[in-house]
């Protein structure tokens, strides 16, 4: 029992470890960002829509460099971040945002892994639990008998 | 104690408990697989265009095949046809054919067809102009950014304005003739209604 006490003591210590450095990592620097910081940020969340798997911060294509420069525009002109995102999604639709939004059915990819790891505990506890006293005390009657009589049998020839 | 019947059944080795188990490991596997099967199978760039039904994004584009430039706002009130394309683009040459056919039956009418040039030179589209032919309107596109406001996410693209200045229809890929005149006889019959 104290095993599984520490077992579980030692999870939740490494899950709070893991939670603190995922917290303090994202919390960016202080300085301020300059133009070229934005146009990068918004540009990481927004995919190129002429390549594969390629963010319009990261592409070398023209055209992801043409979206840079709206970007910028835009930003200069006064129009905040959400607002500069919102345009491309106007246009674009979801598809634009390396990310989706974290709403509705959108939660999934971020709710499975959780909803896993919780149900494969679960299962996993309830697998040990039962195997536990089994391998102790539990045989039934008949099997109890046949062990005996075979036990018996091997002592008798020696 | 049922427990004990209970461990019987589910004995290790048994036929019962194994069955057991491969359901619970292939069921998530199946589903996930379901969900890839599903979402892989589609074209992840044919999108339904957010802007059907909003105003069309505005435009003056310098002209390529004439001087001067085109002004969407002086096309009001009649049926617009904008046709993203490229010369090094394969599926721009099948529609080709399709865009000149409806041009030549719906100019009379009013409808202009327009072909913007999309990451091409100038020099590189009007090539393409000089070996295939046709006389719609083209224009350049500097910086794409009516691509851009467009949402255009690669070539071909076509977008048909209605007589009011909103987006009736677009469709991704090599366009056909039967697309074409269908959108452009809905658009006309939309613009006669009001």
């Amino acid at each position: 029992m104290s095993g599984r006490t520490r077992t579980l003591a030692v999870l939740v210590a490494a899950v709070a470890v893991v939670g603190l450095a995922t917290v303090f990592a994202s919390g960016g620097s202080d300085h301020a960002p300059s133009i070229d910081d934005r146009v990068h940020e918004i540009g990481a969340e927004l995919r190129c829509t002429v390549c594969l798997n390629l963010s319009v911060a990261d592409s070398p294509s023209k055209l992801a460099g043409e979206m840079r420069a709206e970007i910028e525009t835009q930003l200069r002109s006064g129009r905040s971040p959400e607002q500069v995102r919102a345009f491309f999604v106007d246009r674009y639709g979801e598809w634009i945002l390396l990310a989706p939004t974290r709403r509705g059915l959108n939660l999934l990819p971020w709710a499975i892994p959780i909803v896993g790891v919780l149900v494969g505990t679960a299962l996993w506890i309830g697998f040990v639990r039962r195997r536990t006293p089994r391998d102790e005390v539990a045989a039934s009657t008949s099997e109890r008998a046949r062990i005996e009589r075979d036990l018996a049998n091997l002592q008798e020839p020696g | 104690m049922t427990a004990d019947i209970d461990d019987d059944r589910s004995a290790p080795g048994r036929p019962r408990s194994r069955w057991r188990l491969v359901a619970l490991v292939l069921t998530p596997i199946v589903l996930f697989a379901v969900v890839l099967a599903s979402g892989l199978g589609r074209d992840p760039r044919a999108l339904p265009s957010e802007l059907i039904g909003q105003p069309a994004p505005t435009f003056s584009l310098p002209r390529l095949d004439a001087g001067g430039a085109i002004d969407l706002g002086d096309l009001e009130g009649q049926v617009v046809v904008v046709n993203f394309w490229a010369s090094w683009c394969l599926p721009c040459r099948e529609e080709h054919e399709a865009l000149e056919a409806a041009w030549g039956r719906y100019r009379e009418r009013g409808v202009v067809i327009l072909g913007v040039s999309f990451e091409d030179t100038d020099e590189g589209a009007l090539a393409f102009r000089d070996e295939l032919g046709g006389d719609w309107p083209l224009a350049a596109d500097p910086d794409s950014r009516t691509a851009i406001a467009y949402g255009v996410f690669g070539v071909p693209e076509t977008f048909v304005i209605a007589p009011d200045g909103s987006i009736a229809a677009k469709t991704t890929g090599a366009v056909t003739y039967g697309w074409l005149t269908r959108e452009i006889e809905s658009a006309l019959r939309d613009g006669n209604v009001e």
